[in-house]
């Protein structure tokens, strides 16, 4: 049976799974092997996707055609990298869910992503100083995630990659360009870091989760990949007179489940379709 | 049943033309990676180009279909993600066809490497190498990394003053 309307009032987890065509399976026990992959793979696919469609809603709005066009490719390449990953999390969970299963069947709290990505769009350079923080996370991730002892992971790593690299470099660009602009445009770079700057320290964060698949080789602890990310913001930042904040506070739970009131808009929107005609297809 | 030799599947697979880029076919691309029989079945073993480009399953159906035209029906298309495309991949033969028509063709180990002393010598948007496709000039300039589809950019040449799309390292 298909998930109905009343299941978006139903903070089960397990039953939503079952509905979603996995019966017969039991769920992953916490803590095992399984799960701990399950979760490491939804934090990668979920933040994927969140971001995927925060970009995609500059479909038809950028200021200009070229950037328009940019920020499709690239929501483009991070939905193609969501199912790569998420397709992977429903085969290791077992219970028949695929990558569209995950992404519209389930609630908030059963998302893994980053808070950062959550955040509204904002103006166009919060988007582009979201893109950039995130970017210099992602690629390093990537390239410590090709050396996995999980030889799908290490693939799927290979491919994004690639595309990855330029999204930095567009990003980069971009954020050097606007900071180092015009009074205005250095203006709203400044203001959007410092107002993005309290997302950034959960991508540094690592839980027992983490610490096991970094333990077991699967993926790096999210600690390894602060000083190459430090180092590419500075230097950017230098590049764009924009000035580093100093607060070290960070906003976090994301990874674990806890979203802010952003995250339910956003599903409301993106799941629409498969919360009212579950099943529909093109 | 019919069991055709893998050359001969080659040779079809190789009319197919790219959905995207009529002008070059899907063995031209490098995006075929392997052909063989696991039994009975004809296993045809497929590399995406973009993990999210909106051809591929356009592709997988002109496969399906260009193989049912010879009588093909035990098929099985099996995704292969590594090791990944490369645009090393695409055929010499089908860089001028690309060039013919209007794409300026990929210049080998220009892919971006995330590698922030290259991207700050690439920050000027220059790269003389590429050729505009229509007056053959080197006076070229990257208006934006991303093009019409995942795998092109957006230049412009300065000569002859006419936007063109380049095929982009990966």
């Amino acid at each position: 049976m298909a998930p109905s309307l009343s299941d978006v009032m139903t903070p089960d987890a397990a039953a939503l799974a079952a509905a979603a065509g996995g019966e017969g399976r039991a769920p992953l026990a916490a803590g095992s092997a399984d799960h701990d992959l399950f979760t490491g793979l939804t934090r990668l696919g979920d933040t994927a996707l969140i971001l995927g469609h925060r970009v995609s809603e500059w479909c038809g709005h950028a200021p200009i055609l070229e950037e328009d066009i940019a920020l499709a490719n690239m929501a483009l390449d991070l939905i193609g990298q969501t199912q790569l990953w998420l397709g992977l999390a429903g085969e290791v969970e077992g219970r028949g869910r695929d990558a569209d299963a995950l992404a519209f069947r389930r609630d908030a709290w059963d998302f893994h992503n980053l808070l950062l990505v959550e955040r509204p769009n904002g103006d166009f350079g919060m988007t582009l100083m979201r893109q950039f923080l995130f970017d210099a996370w992602h690629l390093p991730l990537l390239k410590a995630l090709e050396g996995s002892t999980d030889a799908r992971i290490a693939a799927i790593a290979q491919k994004a990659g690639k595309e990855v690299a330029y999204h930095l470099e567009r990003s980069a660009d971009l954020v050097i360009r606007l900071g180092d602009g015009t009074e205005e445009s250095h203006r709203r770079m400044q203001g959007a870091l410092d107002a993005l700057w309290g997302y950034t320290g959960e991508m540094f964060l690592g839980d027992a989760v983490d610490q096991r698949l970094a333990e077991a080789g699967v993926m790096p602890a999210p600690e390894s990949l602060r000083a190459v990310w430090d180092q590419t913001v500075d230097q950017v930042l230098a590049e764009a007179t924009l000035t580093r904040p100093a607060s070290t506070f960070a906003h976090k739970g994301g990874k674990q489940g806890r979203h802010s009131e952003h995250m339910g808009h956003l599903l409301t929107t993106m799941q629409w379709l498969q919360r009212a005609y579950p099943d529909a297809k093109w | 049943m019919v069991r055709p030799a893998l050359e001969q599947v080659w040779s079809w697979l190789g009319e197919v033309p790219d959905p995207e880029i009529p002008v070059i076919s899907l063995t031209d691309l490098g995006i075929i990676r392997d052909v063989a029989y696991e039994g009975e079945t004809l296993v045809v073993t497929v590399t995406p180009t973009y993990s999210g480009c909106p051809a591929t399953s356009v592709i997988n159906l002109e496969i399906e279909k260009r193989l049912a035209e010879e009588g093909v029906t035990d098929l099985r298309l099996k995704r292969q993600l590594s090791p990944p495309w490369t645009t090393d991949w695409i055929a010499p033969a089908a860089r001028n066809a690309l060039k013919a028509y209007g794409i300026a063709p990929p210049i080998d180990g220009t892919a971006a490497d995330g590698v922030l002393a290259g991207r700050i010598a690439r920050l000027t948007g220059e790269n003389a190498a590429v050729e505009c496709p229509r007056c053959g000039s080197t006076q070229t300039e990257m208006v934006s990394r991303f093009g019409s589809t995942p795998c092109k950019a957006a230049y412009r040449c300065r000569d002859c003053l006419e936007p063109f799309d380049y095929f982009k390292c990966i």
